[in-house]
């Protein structure tokens, strides 16, 4: 089975208040060394077969009407990530 | 012209309001437009048939959980393909809180709505300044008008860039000021805009909660006596006379 990732950002432009919230908590757990954070959202597409330029493309149209919204946001990443594991490295 | 009067002659207007999967107030916005005189018809997300109604409001809600983004996923809607194919056509379109946030993923209206910059959930009685009294539903204001109506939402701060601004403000769009205090840290105090023709309108906070007197907001003629919202329907009703 193949998977496609797909990897949508807030604009840099774009004030965050998320992230803003995630890094004044940073630094109350002791982790000092992070002056920002910004918070984006990661989806995984499944697709039965082979993920084939044609399944690429269509997961690109996808992220472009769907998956994000351009007035506020960037599509920043669109992969075969079919190799890769869901299991996070420690 | 009364808004009484505009009651008994308009009553054959036929307002949708349209009911998408997480919507919470299709009621009050229907019970809205009956109090101001129109004949409110219930409407279905799934239903690309408006039934021939004379014009549409999107309800407040969270339509899908706001699940990916506010709007995001009513906005594909089979009634919303024919929404946008009206309000292209000149047919008038309020979209309230969940429902401006669907006009805007369906590019009926520019700009979008983030997460409150204080990141909580605010429900409150909110000043507006009417800024244009010149649309479909805010001529029955004047423009400079002050009015008192809820607010309540999470993903209530209004951006777009600042040549959108500029624009917005230049064209006369920018429909609604928050007054006193901006609640959610939209940019230049917008709390609603409209589109070029005046027929789509989408604002933040709620008319169709102050609309009777008893169940509104707090105003000078008593506790919970405020009707400040009711002009929204009465002024469509009359843009519909006058169309």
């Amino acid at each position: 089975m193949g998977r496609v990732v797909v990897e949508v950002m807030p604009k840099p432009e774009i004030l965050d208040p998320q992230g803003k919230a995630v890094v004044g908590a940073l630094p109350r757990l002791g982790f000092t060394q992070f002056s920002g954070v910004r918070q984006g959202k990661r989806f995984e597409l499944e697709v039965d077969g082979e993920v084939t330029p044609e399944v690429l493309e269509a997961a690109r149209q996808a992220a472009g009407t769907l998956l994000s919204n351009p007035v506020i946001e960037d599509v920043v990443r669109v992969a075969d990530a079919s190799e890769e594991s869901t299991e996070v490295s420690a | 012209m009364s808004a009484d009067t505009a009651g008994t002659t308009l009553s054959s207007a036929r307002i949708g309001v349209i009911t998408f999967p997480g919507t919470l107030d299709d009621r009050d916005a229907a019970r809205a437009v009956r109090l101001a005189g129109g004949e409110p018809v219930s409407l279905f997300h799934a239903d690309g048939d408006l039934q021939g109604v004379d014009a549409v409001v999107l309800p407040g809600g969270f339509s899908y959980g706001d699940y990916l983004r506010a709007g995001a996923i009513s906005r594909f809607a089979p009634a919303m393909d024919a929404v946008v194919d009206a309000a292209r056509g000149g047919m008038p379109v309020l979209g309230i809180c969940n429902g401006f946030q669907v006009l805007t993923e369906a590019h009926l209206l520019p700009g979008s709505m983030v997460k409150n910059d204080h990141l909580h959930f605010v429900c409150r009685e909110q000043i507006l300044s009417v800024e244009n009294a010149g649309t479909a539903w805010t001529n029955r204001y004047t423009t400079g008008q002050q009015i008192t109506i809820p607010l309540k939402n999470q993903d209530g701060q209004f951006v777009a860039d600042e040549r959108t601004l500029d624009e917005l403000e230049g064209e006369g769009r920018v429909a609604f000021r928050y007054v006193g205090t901006n609640p959610n840290g939209s940019r230049r105090d917008i709390a609603g805009i409209s589109n070029a023709a005046g027929n789509v309108v989408g604002l933040m906070p709620h008319p169709e909660h102050a609309v009777e007197a008893g169940f509104g907001p707090d105003s000078a003629d008593g506790r919970r006596a405020g009707t400040d919202g009711l002009g929204f329907f009465t002024s469509v009703l009359a843009s519909l006379v006058h169309a």
